[in-house]
């Protein structure tokens, strides 16, 4: 049966999606991360090297990459711990509400990025 | 055989065992941080946002970092839990290539990145908080 509450539907598809998002955050957070070690940043520098065109269309990518990677992420988590198992019989409820909170916040961290870089 | 299935550990055992274990010890942070950052996530778009909208903005994010030790705290614990997660991410995608997947490699892979990983943040603590 697919799960309702994963990202695509399909097991395969969402392992898929969790490689190709962490490839792409990898780059992005040493690309980032590389340049505020070596730069003692003003705001026309950090200005300028964030709003290049280039790193524009990359940190869209990235905030896509985050929704999806944390999605996929958070699902596997919620739905390893928050079970019957672990937590007795009020675990699918409570499961449910938590990735309905994480999806919400996953769809508004995404809306957020792009605000800044669109 | 299927009555008795599945047996479920209790917390103590579970420990016992998996606190052992640098595979297993890496697996659980590459999670636990992996939810540390979700959680950040709103201070990290927020310095991003302030950072980037104006002059004034940028001025007035930054002294509200030097002057708040919970926001550089914050900053800290997501740097921190940013690199371990990335040291994981990076042995995890070379164990998909096939690269350290035997029990002793697997061992010392989880070893190293563990080691990198907490020179990583030592060395990230001096740069936030200090």
């Amino acid at each position: 049966m697919r799960s309702a509450t994963g990202l695509t539907g399909s097991g395969s598809r969402d392992w898929t999606v969790q490689r190709i998002s962490a490839v792409v955050l990898m780059l992005y957070t040493i690309i980032v991360g590389g340049w505020l070690l070596t730069h003692q940043a003003t705001y026309t520098e950090w200005w300028a090297f964030m709003m290049h065109p280039v790193m524009k269309v990359f940190s869209l990518l990235a905030i896509l990459s985050l929704g999806g990677h944390a999605w996929v992420g958070l699902w596997t988590v919620l739905t390893d711990y928050v079970t019957k198992q672990q937590m007795g019989g009020k675990a699918s409820g409570l499961r449910l509400v938590m990735q309905a909170l994480m999806i919400l916040a996953v769809i508004a961290f995404t809306v957020w990025g792009f605000r800044i870089f669109w | 055989m299927k009555g008795n299935r599945p047996v479920n550990l209790d917390m103590g055992q579970v420990l016992a065992v998996n606190l052992k274990s640098p595979v297993a010890i890496a697996s659980i942070l590459h999670r636990i941080t992996g939810v540390l950052l979700f959680l950040c996530m709103p201070l990290v778009l927020w310095l991003l946002d302030r950072s980037l909208a104006s002059q004034t903005s940028f001025d007035l994010m930054v002294q509200q970092v030097r002057d708040s030790f919970l926001i550089r705290f914050v900053l800290w614990v997501f740097t921190a839990a940013l690199w371990f997660h990335l040291v994981m991410g990076i042995k995890h995608l070379l164990g998909d290539m096939g690269v350290a997947e035997g029990l002793q490699s697997g061992r010392m892979a989880a070893t190293i990145a563990l080691v990198v990983s907490a020179i990583g943040i030592i060395a990230s603590l001096f740069w936030i908080m200090v």
